[in-house]
């Protein structure tokens, strides 16, 4: 397999052009379902208010909505290319500010779910893999499905009751004690980094303290697609002719495991994770609904439930890059670890 | 294997027209569920247990509730309100004065209905565009390989929230909105698979066969293509139940899905129950959630056992004892190590070998994707790979060895 040089960077940028009409592609798809599809957005945002006739023009003038359809959707595309995500009707706030302000308890609570998948996963699928057909695989792999299949909402429910409410070990929901945060700055949006900022480690420890029942729940999610990954994969490594000629040289079987078997079993893990990405924001959603952490999702369902189309579309749209770009930044990683990628 | 739910069965049988082969094929899918042993055959046999339960709960549904799904009184008297269990209500009731039960059982109803629906609605537009998709290929492939793959980068879950929010008008109610919500979500996966499938097939000799007969693509498609490539569905089909009553109850849950005057819904109990738990009402969540689980469990438990049966590399092991060891020449493990496999499918197939031996391949390829992401290109390679093979229906090829270690063949061949 010889390669050209500079396959690498050409790699990259053929990656990052693909990405540019799979934007598109999203963007029309959120703007056809959000703005195409019947239902009036001005009147339903009202709720069951009257307003008058004049009035409702007015807004609607005001959201762009009395242009023509392909007018509108220039706009929407201009806008979020200069990242405007519009104004909320129900709230009058900036979309991108919501976005920045509620963002951050979300990629808390999504790294704490993939750090606990991971820490769980890989080992467990590891062994699984190792000592194949044995009772811990078998075990391991039931408790994959189980914890695939238990929805995330009735787990979070399950664990606030036993944690929270009976024992009393952990509390019950939300992101830190409350009025515990308010002076801190915000700096980052990330409520445990602008507390590491200013040093006030209280806060720290609380969030973390909040954290665990969510994260674990919201882990446990996806760590079954981590198991059953690291061991497939580990099972197809130690079949591999290396493996075989590292036996065949006498190496020790130990070695040949953790040094020829594990290492290349856990490069596709990267994968994975970026696969897992779109799962957790979904979870997330109804991880936040559960433990009532204030998050996007959080913030999403309540600007459906008051039928803010402007501020739903805008959130959509931001979580639609944020795919791309992360399967995106995924596929250039996995290029870089491991050169059979790049062809 | 009465039991058996129709739609792992149905579109197979179906398919395979001639009746001299009908009950053959059938047979053929039937196999390695008859001869699934170990983990597999555990998880298969309490998957179908399960899964029989929740549809005949769901089917009799009216005859086993004790009252209605929004019967809040009996006989003009009204149901005390959150009573605990015990009594006229073994389940105990709610805040709104329904009973656990009732609601438990009916939402068994609820949760088939929108799940067949989807199921069916999925299946149907995601394999037909599959199959158009990967047999015609073109700019109509590239732009629906475009949408499908954005589709499923999308999270699910939010796009079924979407969905579901902008179809609340569709007239036909919530049942029909929940299950289209979560059509647009499983699309993209029969799609994928499908297509994939297809890519093979159409180069496979038998297609060559056919076109260079003067089949219309019509005839390729529905009678050489569409039963080949099929056969990958049923373990997707299965989870895809699996993961449908989930999203159903998620949307319930989160309050986008069927109001409870409507049907009723375990996810949308278990959000009216959350106040309750902490007031040490355990009963108005404990019934719905446990429901919620075992339905899911059931079907998560059969796709994953007709996966492992279906799958080579699970298989293996079985195999394996029956092969003798090569004593001077390896021609002879050749023939024993296609032994079994036949056993496994039947002895005489018309358009038999490649089809056959396509199954583990298609499965493998796949498996292979899932493990090492989802790069497109290794996963046609593979499929393109196999279809080589076949082609050249090399004996040693076909036999094991090849199904062991699909990766590396794939790579060498290319």
């Amino acid at each position: 397999m010889s390669q050209k040089s500079g396959s690498l960077s050409r790699y990259i940028a053929m990656r990052v052009l693909l990405a540019i009409p799979m934007i598109f592609v999203l963007l029309t798809l959120v703007f056809v379902m959000l703005r195409v599809a019947p239902g009036d957005p001005i009147s339903a945002s009202a709720g069951g208010a009257k307003l008058s006739d004049e009035k409702i023009a007015e807004l609607r003038h005001a959201a762009g909505y009395d242009k023509p359809l392909i007018e509108q959707y220039g706009t929407y595309l201009a806008d979020v290319v200069r990242l405007d995500f519009g104004k909320s009707i129900s709230t009058n706030q900036d979309v991108g500010d919501v976005i920045l302000d509620k963002g951050g308890a979300t990629v808390t609570l999504a790294t704490g779910a993939l750090l606990f998948a991971l820490v769980i996963g890989i080992p467990v699928g590891l062994l699984a893999g190792r000592f194949r057909d044995s009772g811990f695989d078998v075990f391991a792999r039931l408790f994959g499905i189980i914890t695939y299949a238990a929805p995330v909402f009735v787990v979070g429910l399950l664990a606030q009751q036993l944690f929270a409410t009976k024992l009393g070990w952990l509390p019950l929901d939300g992101q830190t004690d409350p009025l515990i945060a308010n002076d801190i700055p915000a700096t980052t949006h990330i409520l445990i980094l602008d507390a590491i900022w200013v040093n006030d480690w209280e806060v720290v420890f609380n969030v973390l303290w909040h954290l665990i029942l969510p994260a674990c729940t919201l882990g446990l999610l996806i760590v079954g697609v981590f198991i059953r990954m690291v061991r497939i994969n580990l099972i197809q490594t130690l079949r591999g002719d290396y493996v075989e000629a590292a036996r065949a040289r006498g190496i020790r079987e130990r070695d040949v495991v953790t040094k020829h078997g594990f290492r290349n079993a856990l490069v596709p893990v990267v994968t994975v994770i970026g696969l897992q990405v779109a799962l957790l924001l979904g979870g997330s959603v109804l991880t936040e609904k559960t433990f009532n952490w204030p998050g996007l999702g959080k913030q999403l369902i309540e600007f459906l439930n008051s039928r803010d189309y402007v501020a739903v579309q805008g959130i959509v749209t931001f979580i639609a890059l944020v795919v791309v770009v992360i399967s995106m930044l995924i596929d250039i990683i996995n290029a870089l670890i491991d050169p059979r990628v790049r062809y | 294997m009465a039991n058996l739910p129709t739609e792992l069965v149905a579109p197979l049988a179906d398919e395979v027209e001639p009746p001299r082969r009908s009950s053959h094929g059938v047979r053929r899918v039937l196999a390695p569920i008859r001869e699934a042993q170990g983990l597999a055959r555990f998880m298969l046999w309490s998957g179908l247990a399960i899964t029989g339960m929740f549809v005949v709960i769901a089917v009799f549904a009216p005859w086993i509730a004790p009252y209605g799904h929004d019967s809040y009184e009996s006989g003009g008297e009204r149901f005390p309100k959150q009573q605990s269990p015990g009594g006229d209500h073994p389940f105990g009731t709610t805040v709104q004065n329904f009973d656990v039960l009732s609601r438990v059982v009916w939402g068994a109803r609820t949760a088939l209905e929108v799940m067949v629906y989807a199921v069916a609605f999925s299946l149907f537009v995601g394999v037909l565009l599959g199959l158009l998709s990967g047999y015609f290929g073109g700019w109509l492939d590239r732009i629906l390989v475009l949408v499908m793959d954005t589709l499923f980068a999308f999270p699910y879950l939010l796009l079924a929230i979407v969905a579901a929010f902008m179809f609340s008008d569709v007239p036909g109610g919530g049942v029909v909105t929940a299950a289209l919500a979560i059509t647009v979500v499983y699309i993209p996966q029969y799609f994928r698979v499908v297509r994939a499938s297809t890519l093979s097939a159409r180069e496979a000799t038998y297609v060559e066969a056919a076109r260079a007969m003067g089949a219309k693509p019509r005839t390729i498609i529905s009678k050489y293509v569409f039963s080949n490539v099929i056969q990958s569905v049923p373990v997707i089909t299965t989870l895809n139940a699996a993961d449908a009553i989930a999203t159903l109850a998620g949307l319930g849950f989160l309050g986008f899905g069927i109001q409870p005057t409507e049907a009723a819904e375990w996810g949308y109990d278990l959000q009216r129950a959350i106040p309750d738990l902490g007031a040490d009402m355990w009963w108005t969540a404990t019934f719905p959630g446990i429901a919620i689980v075992l339905a899911i469990l059931g079907f998560t438990l059969v796709g994953e056992g007709l996966n492992d049966v279906m799958n080579p590399s699970m298989r293996k092991r079985r195999i394996r004892p029956v092969v003798i060891p090569p004593i001077t020449k390896p021609r002879a493990t050749v023939t024993l190590a296609g032994g079994p496999r036949d056993a496994n499918a039947g002895p005489d197939e018309g358009d038999g070998p490649a089809a056959d031996v396509g199954v583990p391949k298609q499965a493998g390829a796949k498996e292979q994707a899932e493990a090492t992401g989802r790069t497109k290109a290794e996963e046609q390679a593979a499929a393109t790979a196999a279809a080589q093979l076949e082609a050249a229906a090399q004996p040693e090829a076909a036999a094991q060895a090849e199904a062991d270690d699909r990766a590396e063949t794939g790579e060498e061949t290319k």
